[in-house]
Parts: structure tokens; C-alpha cells; sequence
């Protein structure tokens, strides 16, 4: 087979991780919002899940995690007579979101607690709530910073995803074996992976980039 | 003397073992400007931040407008103030910083205009007419489309004073406001303080170095030492004749440096 005949195959892999991690980075991110700011809540209830749930999803391991979802929770549910199977699709995106939303509410918790005190000060003194101080004051200004981390855990969400392939998902990573299995071509299968990869790479961080240029406009303001 | 508006009874602040204010008598009557002087660390600020609620008292009673501040009442007499009756108790206060504290993810006329609108509900329009009434006064007409780190020390102190006064408090609070200024600064928040203290109805406590402002616009200067007032008066009582030799060095030194 010549090389250019691998591309199609492994495009169609290329799309489902594209899907794969765009989708899994908004659940994280929203994770990542929930918990980083339930973290920092009055109620111990919601302190405590928070934690719970970053600890469990940051100390075990993503492939543990995915195996969990879609291997041993169809079993439990059929101990409590719940038909709890989910596709490998489904599997794969909320794995790699819980993952990647537990050292995102680190970063969001992390990014909110580096906000000045004199800044809750002013807004003390203005009389505003704590809500009113958290998404108009604190989340604002904390969010640029939160970007550059946000950056990187994308990409590595993004590589993440190839574990997908162990749970039969199509992805870039399950196409390459496919084809290996069948050429036993791996140089080349495999130097076009890796450049797919970094290609997505590449356009995500600058995709990235712009997001951070655009939350934090107001800190290179200069006349 | 009319009925105070401020009052503090015996006030105690301190952290662990030491104490910053020691059983502090304090009042500042409606209208009464008053400037604190004294030296670094003898409690001028903690005055200020336990007033507008950003430190807690641990013994003592603080009054604004006759009414506790940091106690409610509750079944069996005062109880320590909750989060409800601090919010309606503020309402009262503004404070400017010495360190401006503007929001620097906001536009000027936004940093005026977000309290206005979300804490007292104040319409789009209404916020902006104040603010720009406001901008006015402090001279910033011109800036309102402009975020904090573009503006000089002095403007973005002025924006500071402007933000407190949107919320249309009765007492002013304002600690060390251009003790972060370069010197050429100085003079241009000084005259918009100045221009406020010619309001009648508006309480001012100024903490400050300058002292031959102070002596221009106060009712009254209190020099604080060692968490309590060592000695208060007029401004020409204590600038030219302060009965206490604490005062007296403290005066020369600032005079003299
Ligand atoms: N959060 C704090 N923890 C411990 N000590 C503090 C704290 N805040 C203020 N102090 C101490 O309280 C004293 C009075 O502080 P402050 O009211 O700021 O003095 P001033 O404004 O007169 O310089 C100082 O000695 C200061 O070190
Ligand atoms: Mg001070």
C-alpha cells in the first residue's frame, strides 16, 4: 500500500479524537469551574465533595478510570438491576472529562485564591455579595490566568485520548493499529500519526492562545 | 457636640497576644471631618477597616449611626452582627485606599458604575448619569473609556474617591489616599478632598502625612499612638501648641523628614 492510501483511514481517526477532545475539554472545563469554586465554598457539603471528587479522579489512573466506566459500571448496575452500559463514545468523553476537570478545579481554585485580597476589599467596601465578588470581581480577573494552564491540560487531553483505543473507540491511535496489524507498515503509519498528533496539537494551542487574548484583553491595555 | 454618628466604646482589636487598639473611646459627630495622624503601626488603619467591617473587633462596642456595628440584637441582648445586618450597615461607609484598589478588569466608568447597579439597583442610566456627574467632580471626564493601568497614580486615586462616592455613603473613610502617590500627584487628590470637605453633610475620617492639609480642611486631628489617642484638638491646638511630648516628636519628626 502506498502512504498516501493510510490518510483516509487514519483521517477518520484524526475526526473522531478531534471529537474526542473537544468534547471531553468542555466537560473538564465545566468540571473544572463546578468543583474549582465548590472547593472554595462556605458549605462543607460542597467543600467536601469537591475534594473527593479531585483527589479520586487526580490519584488513580486514566486507563483505570475509562476501564471503570465502561468494563466494571455495566456490572454494578446490573447488581442494582440498572442497565448502566455505556458507548465506548460516551465512555471515552466523560473518562477523559472527569480527568482532565479534576486538575482543571485545581487550577480554577488555584487562579481564584491568587486573586489580591485588596481586590476583595474594595469589593467588601462597595457592599457587593459573595456571589456578586465572585463573578464580577474575583472569576474575571482570574480567569486569564487561569488560560495558560488551561492550554496545557488541553493538549494533554488531547494526547490522553489515544487510550481511547483500547476501549474500541475509532480513534487516530485505534486506526493506526488497524492498519499496523494489517501492513505491518509501522514506520510509516506511525510517522504520520505522530504528525497528525502534533498537527492538532499545534492548531489547538494557537486556538488556545486566542481564547487567552481575548479574556484578558484588559491586562495589556496601555495607552 | 451633636449626636455622634461614629462611636467607639472601649474598643479592643488584636491579634494574637498584641494588641492594636487598646479600649479606643472614639466619636466623630455628622459633618465632622476628623484626620488621624501617628506614627507607622499605631492603629491608624485598623480604625478605618474595622469601621467599613474588613476587621473584626474583640472586645468593645462600635456604633454607626447610633446603631451597633459588629452586634444585632438578638433574644438576650447583642449578638455578634451577621452577614445581613453588616451588608445594611455598610451601606453607610465608602472607603478610599492607599493602594487605589480599582477593579482593573473594568473600564473607569464601569468601576463606577457596576456597584450602583448591582448592590443598590440602580438603572443603566441612572449609574451612568451619576458616574459621569462624578467623573465631573473628580475631573476624569475624558477617562471613563479607560482601564485602571492607564491612568497615572493621582487619576486612578481620584477614580477611587469617585467609587466610593457613588454609593452615596454618609462617612467617607479614607487611609493614607496618597501615601502611594509621586510627590507631583499629590496635590491634585489633596483638591478633590479639599472640594468634598466642603460638603456639609458628609462625614470625613482621614488618615494621613499631610499635615499642613490636614490643618487645612479638618475640625479636628487625633494623634494615635500605641493603639489609642494620645492626644486630640483643633488643628491649630495640636499643630502649634500639642500639649503632649509624644506629639511633639512625632510632628517634628514628620516636619523635619
Ligand atoms: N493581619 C494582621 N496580622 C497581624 N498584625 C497586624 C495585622 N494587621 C495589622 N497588624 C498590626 O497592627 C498594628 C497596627 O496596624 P495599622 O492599623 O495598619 O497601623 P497604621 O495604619 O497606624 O500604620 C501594626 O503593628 C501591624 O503590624
Ligand atoms: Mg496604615
Amino acid at each position: 500500500m502506498p502512504w498516501f492510501d493510510y490518510l483516509k483511514p487514519l483521517a477518520d481517526g484524526a475526526w473522531i479524537t478531534v471529537q474526542l477532545t473537544v468534547f471531553s475539554t468542555i466537560l473538564g472545563a465545566l468540571l473544572s469551574f463546578i468543583f474549582g469554586i465548590g472547593k472554595l465554598s462556605d458549605n462543607w457539603a460542597i467543600r467536601a465533595i469537591s475534594i473527593a471528587y479531585i483527589e479520586v479522579f487526580r490519584g488513580t489512573s486514566l486507563l483505570v478510570q475509562l476501564f471503570w466506566l465502561y468494563f466494571a459500571l455495566p456490572i454494578a448496575g446490573d447488581a442494582i438491576g440498572l442497565d448502566l452500559r455505556l458507548p465506548p463514545v460516551v465512555a471515552g468523553v466523560a473518562a477523559l472529562g472527569l480527568n482532565i476537570g479534576a486538575y482543571g478545579a485545581e487550577v480554577v481554585r488555584g487562579a481564584i485564591q491568587a486573586v489580591t485580597p485588596s481586590q476583595y476589599e474594595a469589593a467588601t467596601a462597595l457592599n457587593f455579595t459573595s456571589r456578586q465578588t465572585l463573578w464580577k470581581i474575583s472569576l474575571p480577573q482570574a480567569i486569564p490566568e487561569m488560560m495558560p494552564s488551561f492550554g496545557n491540560l488541553a493538549v494533554q487531553n488531547l494526547k490522553d485520548t489515544a487510550l481511547a483505543s483500547l476501549i474500541s473507540l475509532g480513534d487516530l491511535a485505534f486506526r493506526a493499529e488497524q492498519l499496523r496489524n494489517y501492513t505491518q507498515d509501522s514506520t510509516t503509519i506511525y510517522t504520520i500519526v505522530l504528525l497528525m498528533y502534533f498537527g492538532m496539537a499545534l492548531v489547538l494551542t494557537a486556538m488556545m492562545r486566542v481564547l487567552e487574548a481575548s479574556v484578558g484583553r484588559w491586562r495589556g491595555a496601555r495607552s | 457636640m451633636s449626636e455622634p454618628i461614629i462611636k467607639f466604646e472601649k474598643v479592643v482589636k488584636s491579634y494574637g497576644n498584641y494588641r492594636v487598639l487598646n479600649d479606643l473611646d472614639f466619636e466623630v459627630a455628622r459633618g465632622e471631618k476628623v484626620t488621624i495622624i501617628g506614627p507607622s503601626g499605631s492603629g491608624k488603619s485598623t480604625v478605618l477597616r474595622i469601621l467599613m467591617t474588613l476587621e473584626k473587633i474583640n472586645g468593645g462596642v462600635v456604633s454607626v449611626g447610633n446603631e451597633p456595628l459588629w452586634h444585632e440584637k438578638g433574644p438576650n441582648g447583642l449578638i455578634p452582627a451577621r452577614e445581613a445586618h453588616l451588608r445594611k450597615m455598610r451601606k453607610q461607609l465608602g472607603m478610599v485606599f492607599q493602594q487605589f484598589n480599582l477593579f482593573p478588569h473594568m473600564t473607569v466608568l464601569r468601576n463606577l458604575t457596576e456597584a450602583p447597579m448591582s448592590v443598590l439597583g440602580l438603572s443603566k442610566q441612572d449609574a451612568r448619569e451619576r458616574a459621569e456627574e462624578l467623573l465631573q467632580l473628580v475631573g476624569l471626564s475624558d477617562q471613563a473609556q479607560k482601564f485602571p493601568n492607564q491612568l497615572s497614580g493621582g487619576q486612578q486615586q481620584r477614580v477611587g474617591i469617585a467609587r466610593a462616592l457613588a454609593m452615596r455613603p454618609k462617612v467617607m473613610l479614607f487611609d493614607e489616599p496618597t501615601s502611594a502617590l509621586d510627590p507631583e500627584l499629590v496635590g491634585e487628590v489633596l483638591n478633590v478632598i479639599a472640594k468634598l470637605a466642603e460638603e456639609h453633610d458628609l462625614t470625613m475620617l482621614l488618615v494621613t502625612h499631610e499635615m499642613r492639609f490636614a490643618r487645612e480642611v479638618s475640625d479636628r486631628v487625633c494623634f494615635f499612638d500605641q493603639g489609642n489617642i494620645k492626644e486630640q484638638g483643633t488643628p491649630d491646638e495640636l499643630f502649634t501648641n500639642p500639649r503632649e511630648e509624644r506629639t511633639r516628636a512625632f510632628l517634628k519628626a514628620v516636619l523635619e523628614g
